[in-house]
């Protein structure tokens, strides 16, 4: 059973490439996107607390110059645009076709988004190195934190993936999706700590956040990997993230389920 | 007798469709209280295909075919009835299943355009999970028989409609499939690359006695492929049956073409039937099917025949017949 959905992932993710590297010059354009959101967050912050010559929420110009560097690192690697593209994939009729093939279309997507992660960590990189050499940052680097950030990000990548898509599949009922995504996205930015550490957000919301997904989903592998944990919060931030996952998958088969039943294969 | 390839019982497909009137009150009407108007799509579709059979699905747009296809093929799932394809429920989406059927829709398109068609190919011998040498010879018999190898390298983009179509049929059989659905595979194509595809399908038919239920609104094909058809119309069964019996019991006419010496005036063409076509020393009627002798033994009798034939009408104009018929309560 491994092995065949190993040997699909590979093939997916090599056609995924053949066809991403067609769109070289729209990538990169995306990508500058990309970088430029955690940029101006950066920027913002740093120069706050050095006009300030103090901390904010404990951290200082340094500190949070790590933080959204950490951050652009983490939200490349656990984002997906998938909710987007659903609502297409349905009128197109793309969806009648991954639905005829003998495979969950859900590994196709995976593939596409991994495949994407891979060409575009040429360019992360040198964004990262280049804002680090123009904001120095501070951080305490731990082995066991580094390497165990590196795990909550890849967690953190499952658990958001399989939210998005849970999302997408509300193209199958409705063809109002983007409101939900807007939605969905905008409580991503505020409560996941992507727009300023959790730390500096009044005390409701950073409550608000504890409960739902999104913090565990980037704060959390940010903080960890910059060595801002003690083990004891390391292991409460894995252990929310399993439940999120153990949430998502649930809801996810049953949204599926209902989904298929649901779809009308109109037009298509 | 063997165990049917395919089977259908009482299929029944109902969409729920929004409904509203139009206009600006009507929209804010509609955001209160939602009307949804049922659709029947497929009323009651009951019919059975034999392995190895090749059977001509037939009817007017919007009749239910492409929605039955797609219940077969495992898409849809149905609101009633009882629908089986080698012995598997098709909206169960069962691996096994999946891998031994295809569906082609000629107006859309699984393979990728921004990559040669090889590399989809080979995307799907992993996703079917052929064998390697299976599929090397499956891509060998394909390639030949519909003259890919100039096609397979270039992205499909590059590639002619006629091109593209025979690239997405290669596709949708590298895993050879049992049981083939067609809806409209020939659709838009020019004359060559049409009599090719069918061919093609004959070949395929033949080589590996696949089952094929075929929608098409080209005549041609349905004749080329297909002894039997089965006709619906509104959602429901009109016919099931040889193509040959379509003819003799929705046409209750004969066309008799006669070549004569010399012309003859049109008034004198009209006494023995409903002129089709008159010229120079051509005349084609329309006769109805019990008088047929007596008009021909007559034409024979009373004008300088060279040569008579007697002929069914065109398939094209029978099916135009059984719609209107149909459609006219």
């Amino acid at each position: 059973m491994t092995t065949p959905l190993l040997a699909a992932y590979s093939a997916y993710i090599k056609t995924s490439l053949a066809v991403q590297f067609q769109y070289r010059v729209s990538m990169m354009i995306w990508m500058i996107g990309r970088i430029v959101q955690p940029l101006i967050y950066l920027v913002v912050w740093t120069t706050i607390a050095r006009t300030r010559g103090a901390e904010i929420g404990g951290y200082d110009a340094g500190e949070f110059a790590a933080y959204f560097i950490m951050q652009m690192i983490v939200s490349q690697a656990t984002f997906s645009w998938i909710m987007w593209e659903y609502d297409y994939i349905i009128r197109s009729g793309q969806f009648s076709f991954k639905l005829l093939r003998p495979i969950h279309p859900i590994h196709s997507d995976v593939a596409d988004n991994v495949a994407y992660k891979i060409l575009t960590l040429f360019i992360l990189i040198p964004a990262a190195l280049l804002l680090a050499w123009l904001f120095p940052p501070t951080f305490t680097f731990q082995w066991w934190s580094v390497s165990a950030g590196i795990l909550s990000i890849g967690t953190a990548f499952v658990v958001r993936f399989t939210i998005e898509w849970t999302l997408a599949m509300a193209a199958l009922w409705t063809n109002r999706v983007s409101a939900i995504n807007q939605a969905y996205e905008v409580l991503l930015i505020f409560l996941s700590g992507s727009f300023a550490p959790l730390a500096v957000m009044p005390r409701p919301l950073q409550l608000l956040a504890d409960v739902l997904p999104f913090r565990w989903l980037i704060a959390f592998p940010i903080e960890l990997t910059l060595g801002r944990l003690t083990p004891q919060a390391a292991l409460l931030g894995f252990a929310m993230q399993a439940f999120w996952l153990i949430l998502a998958l649930t809801t996810l088969s049953f949204v599926w389920r209902a989904g298929v039943k649901q779809y009308s294969a109109v037009g298509s | 007798m063997s165990q049917p390839a395919i089977y259908l019982e009482q299929l029944q497909k109902t969409y729920l469709v929004p409904e509203r009137d139009a206009g600006v009150v009507a929209a804010a009407k509609s955001l209160v209280r939602r009307k949804q108007r049922a659709i029947k799509a497929v009323d009651g579709v009951s019919f059975t295909v034999a392995p190895g059979e090749v059977v001509g699905f037939l009817g007017p747009n919007g009749a239910g075919k492409t929605t039955t296809l797609k219940m077969l093929a495992g898409l849809l799932h149905p609101t009633a009835g009882v629908g089986r394809v080698l012995d598997y429920e098709p909206w169960q989406r069962k691996r096994d299943f999946l891998r031994a059927i295809t569906l082609v829709m000629g107006q859309r398109n699984q393979l990728n355009w921004d990559i040669p068609a090889s590399d989809s190919f080979e995307l799907n011998r992993v996703i079917y999970r052929v064998p390697l040498a299976d599929y090397q010879q499956t891509l060998h018999e394909l390639t030949e028989l519909l003259d890919l190898s100039p096609l397979l390298s270039k992205p499909v983009r590059n590639l002619s409609l006629g091109e593209r179509m025979k690239c997405e049929i290669a596709a949708a059989l590298l895993h050879r499939p049992r049981v083939l659905f067609l809806d409209e595979p020939t659709i838009g194509l020019d004359v060559t690359a049409q009599r090719r595809i069918r061919e093609f399908i004959r070949e395929y038919n033949a080589r590996h006695n696949a089952t094929i239920l075929l929608t098409s609104h080209y005549m041609a094909d349905v004749e080329a492929l297909c002894l039997r058809v089965v006709v619906i119309h509104h959602g429901r069964l009109l016919f099931d049956g040889p193509l040959a019996d379509l003819v003799t019991r929705f046409s209750p006419h004969k066309t008799i073409a006669v070549d004569l010496e010399r012309p003859i005036a049109s008034a004198e063409a009209a006494r023995f039937g409903e002129v089709i076509s008159q010229s120079d020393s051509r005349l084609l009627v329309r006769v109805p099917k019990q008088e047929t002798p007596k008009v021909a033994s007559r034409l024979l009798a009373e004008l300088p025949v060279n040569d008579l034939t007697i002929e069914d009408p065109p398939i094209e104009e029978v099916i135009e017949q059984v719609f209107a018929q149909e459609s006219t309560p």
